[in-house]
């Protein structure tokens, strides 16, 4: 059986050039056996174009780098094969967050002004005694608080998401998900009414429509459907309160 | 051109894995301005992917009573051949306890002690005691004598990574992202800083500090084939071999992981095992037991490597298109287990192979995985050669791994160095004052915009970057990989030595502008090249075997003639590193029988008679 011939269409715009314009450019592989995206964007820059922008660090969807629009849905690459794909293949980048070059884009930043603004850190008063034992912590409230915090800050549900579309300032999903992770640890002692404060507004909590097209494309099965509304319901109650 | 900005900061840390940000909160605590350079967000530096766990020696779980930082002292060292560093092993074990404890404090969400009796997925009976309630747990890793890899679930490296960098983001401290150091500025006696490319715009930028830390991770990415991540190059240890004066220590130390999944070479944590995973032949045969009776599956990473390939080469691999792989086993622990504790790696088997360790065997073989060598410093983090430079992390020759490290060890360590050296560093950097050469620094960026503009124009050749390094890569697998002997040694420095020639002549098919790519590879290839040869050459020179170095002409470890430490140094204009040697330091346990592995193998069988 002979492989099949791939057809892909890549975005290409290098925003540093003066003279470069956004267009569609198309390149044609052969499909190997287990073939991802990872292995052919390297194939088609290492062989047809050096000069193509992506981003890849683990390969093994878990860090984050690589989510793109791949035939119009947003996903991780590296971990889609070209088998689960049609042989006509359209990739572009993220929308929401700034273009870097290609299918290259700054979710870093993005993530980065997301911890800053939620304040996505332990608050607490307690120093660190370096001479005392760790403060003990059931193991279900310790399973409990990785839950939310496996998101891996790929930005899929954000990009998918109809309000991050259109205001700058929503923290989307991946946000209120963050701040959910805080809420059910024990060590930040954070109140209702201070987390009210970073979500509960347009742009967190209440922003959100609740169409859950973030929940559908998280590669990693993070449950953000039942992490946003148990956030909106807290809020919700810290909101009759205040 | 000339540089586009110059920034001046007290302490400039490049790389923003678990080490880089460890020490930088660690020194921005004394006060001090900080800066952190890193090729991506920190939450996607490799540290990130590390699903195991930490070694402490907390002795909270029922299979870790008894523990103490002397039995991890004794495990490390064992591990490590004899070849590890003891005062650098000493402090680590004592000051671990406290940087996982610190950990907590900072949110990481450490899976905790729950009482009660219970049976281990492996078929034992368990019971963790009521007082332990709530304290840290821990699970089996290879090499120890206690259950002490603290973890969560399966994400350590995932949570300790979120956790450090949520105290970076708390503290303030600023982090450059996608931006590579390419050389360091100094002149021979200081340290200045560094000349670093903006993969945004391909702006080259200058970073001034009084102190300068190197924590840029591994270098698998020479071997092509490797568990580690794709920016795991080894550039910060190249930008520190390129000075001339300061050395890298026990490069020929490298990891191979027993089990990463070919073709992608995507690691099977080494907790599939801990927590009973069987290794099994083509036959579907249990072999480990076969040939280490003691430890099995868990005998330390280098042994359980050699024993692998070894029963590949007797014909019981599994034959693929790919190359022989054998079978890791975990479907009796249970689908709970596997679909939980085991998730993340349930998902790659799947995601990848569609396969389900739950009912499916997963194809598993050895494969480049841990940089033991790196920049040699010495117990407080200083940089041999140079004044004003620190390393920390996977980049640095610290040295408490020697010459295998032990699974666990590795987040460990980075966490650990990061809060002494951190602490180092500050103390140095307070007592310092800056003097900044601007004539030293003008030279620096002009040599960088030269090599640049000669890549852009083919100045010197229209060598392509992408089949040097695909041969290069070749050439450390085929020659320099788990078994090793003299003429494939040879075969392999000379090959290098000739790549490294040719890397010299190095032309852009692109256009090189902005923050290209193809530039960004070919600045990085020629000392790539160089820490190749100083692998493969520290690695002929070596005659013996010790730890993961495991050469087939010399099967025996040989303290008298080798309990020495290897120091390369790059001098300009060479062909070869020069090799230098150091005695390593066993100032509490003399050198002994690891208790697994083929030398042990050895005593028992001439005791038998
Ligand atoms: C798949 C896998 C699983 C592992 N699991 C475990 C485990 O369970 N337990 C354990 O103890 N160990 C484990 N290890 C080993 C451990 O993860 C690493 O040794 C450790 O994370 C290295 O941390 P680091 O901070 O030194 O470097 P890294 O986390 O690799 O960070 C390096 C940083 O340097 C930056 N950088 C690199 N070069 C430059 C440059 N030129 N300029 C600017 N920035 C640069 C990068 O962007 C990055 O931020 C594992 C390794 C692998 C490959
Ligand atoms: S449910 Fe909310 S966060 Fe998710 S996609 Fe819809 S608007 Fe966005
Ligand atoms: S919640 Fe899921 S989709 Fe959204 S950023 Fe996190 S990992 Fe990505
Ligand atoms: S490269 Fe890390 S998630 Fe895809």
């Amino acid at each position: 059986m002979s492989n099949r011939q791939l057809k892909i269409s890549v975005f290409r715009y290098n925003p540093n050039l003066p003279d470069d314009k956004p267009r569609m450019q198309e390149y044609q592989l052969e499909e190997q056996q287990g073939m991802t995206l990872f292995v052919a964007l390297n194939k088609i820059r290492e062989e047809l174009d050096p000069s193509l922008m992506f981003d890849f660090v683990c390969r093994a969807a878990i860090c984050g780098s690589c989510a793109m629009m791949i035939n119009g849905k947003p996903r991780l690459a590296c971990k889609t094969l070209t088998k689960d794909l049609p042989s006509e293949i359209t990739l572009m980048p993220l929308p929401v967050f700034k273009l870097v070059g290609d299918l290259a884009v700054d979710t870093g930043t993005w993530f980065r002004d997301l911890q800053v603004r939620t304040e996505a850190w332990v608050h607490t008063d307690k120093e660190f005694d370096s001479q005392a034992l760790e403060d003990r912590m059931d193991n279900e409230t310790a399973l409990a608080i990785y839950e939310p915090e496996r998101c891996i800050e790929c930005g899929c549900c954000v990009a998918s998401c109809v309000t991050a579309n259109i205001r700058e300032d929503f923290i989307g999903a991946a946000g209120i998900n963050r701040v959910a992770r805080f809420m059910v640890d024990p060590r930040d002692k954070r109140s209702d009414a201070q987390y009210f404060e970073v979500v509960g507004n347009e742009d967190g909590t209440f922003g959100c429509v609740g169409l859950m097209a973030c929940d559908d494309s998280c590669p990693i099965q993070v449950p953000l459907e039942s992490q946003l509304a148990w956030v909106r319901r807290k809020m919700a109650l810290a909101g009759l309160k205040l | 051109m000339s540089a586009k900005h110059t920034h001046i900061t007290d302490v400039l840390i490049v790389g923003a894995g678990l080490a880089g940000e460890r020490a930088a909160v660690e020194a921005a605590a004394a006060g001090l301005d900080v800066v952190i350079l890193s090729l991506v967000p920190p939450r996607r530096s490799h540290s990130t992917a590390a699903q195991g766990g930490m070694q402490a020696s907390l002795a909270n779980s029922a299979m870790g009573k008894g523990d103490s930082p002397d039995v991890h002292f004794a495990d490390t060292v064992k591990g490590s051949d004899w070849g590890c560093d003891q005062d650098v092993a000493r402090l680590f074990v004592e000051k671990v306890p406290i940087a996982i404890r610190q950990l907590a404090y900072w949110g990481v969400p450490w899976n905790r002690v729950k009482a009660g009796k219970y049976k281990h997925p492996n078929g034992m009976e368990l019971e963790d005691t009521k007082d332990k309630e709530g304290l840290i747990t821990a699970r089996n890793f290879g090499g120890t004598a206690k259950w002490r890899t603290c973890y969560t679930s399966d994400g350590t490296g995932h949570t300790v990574q979120y956790t450090m960098d949520s105290v970076v983001c708390k503290m303030g401290i600023a982090v450059h992202d996608r931006m590579e150091a390419i050389s360091l500025i100094h002149d021979g006696v200081n340290c200045y800083g560094v000349v670093a490319r903006c993969l945004r715009t391909g702006d080259l930028i200058v970073y001034l500090a009084k102190a300068t830390v190197i924590a840029s991770g591994g270098a698998g990415r020479l071997y092509g084939a490797s568990t580690n991540a794709v920016i795991c190059e080894g550039t910060g240890t190249a930008i520190a071999f390129d000075t001339g004066v300061v050395p890298l220590g026990n490069m020929e130390a490298v990891q191979f992981h027993p089990t990463s999944m070919p073709p992608t070479c995507i690691l099977m944590t080494e907790g599939a095992r801990g927590d009973g995973g069987y290794l099994l032949d083509k036959n579907e045969y249990r072999f480990m037991p076969d040939y280490e009776p003691e430890k099995k599956e868990l005998a330390s990473r280098d042994v359980v490597s050699r024993r692998m390939v070894q029963h590949m080469r007797k014909g019981l691999g599994v034959e693929t298109e790919y190359g022989p792989h054998l079978w890791l086993d975990i479907r009796h622990l249970g689908r709970k287990h596997v679909w939980t504790n085991l998730r993340e790696i349930a998902n790659i088997a799947m995601n990848f192979l569609g396969l389900d360790p739950a009912v499916d065997l997963v194809p598993v073989r050895p494969t480049q995985h841990y940089t033991m060598g790196g920049i040699r410093t010495n117990i407080d983090g200083y940089a041999y050669g140079l004044k004003g430079l620190f390393a920390i992390g996977e980049a640095a020759c610290w040295d408490m791994h020697g010459f295998n490290r032990l699974g666990g060890n590795s987040l460990a360590e980075t966490c650990t160095a990061g809060m002494i050296v951190g602490e180092q560093v500050a103390k140095y950097t307070l007592g310092a004052a800056p003097a900044f050469n601007y004539r030293l620094v003008d030279d620096a960026v002009k040599k960088d915009e030269e090599r640049i503009a000669n890549l852009i124009a083919g100045k010197n050749g229209k060598e392509n970057v992408y089949e040097l390094r695909k041969a290069m890569e070749e050439t450390l697998n085929e020659h320099v990989h788990i078994f090793r002997n003299g003429p494939s040694l040879e075969t392999a420095v000379s090959r290098l030595q000739e790549l490294h020639q040719r890397a010299a002549h190095l032309g852009l098919r692109s256009s090189g502008l902005g923050a290209n790519p193809e530039l960004a590879a070919a600045l990085r290839l020629p000392g790539m090249i160089r820490l190749s040869l100083a692998i493969a050459y520290g690695a002929l020179m070596r005659t013996e075997s010790r730890g993961s170095h495991a050469r087939e002409d010399y099967p025996k470890r040989d303290d008298v003639n080798w309990l020495k430490r290897t120091l390369a140094y790059w001098k300009a204009g060479a062909e070869l590193p020069t090799l230098d040697y150091e005695p390593v330091k066993c100032t509490e346990m003399p050198p002994g029988d690891r208790g697994y592995g083929e030398a042990s193998a050895r005593n028992a069988a001439s005791k038998e008679k």
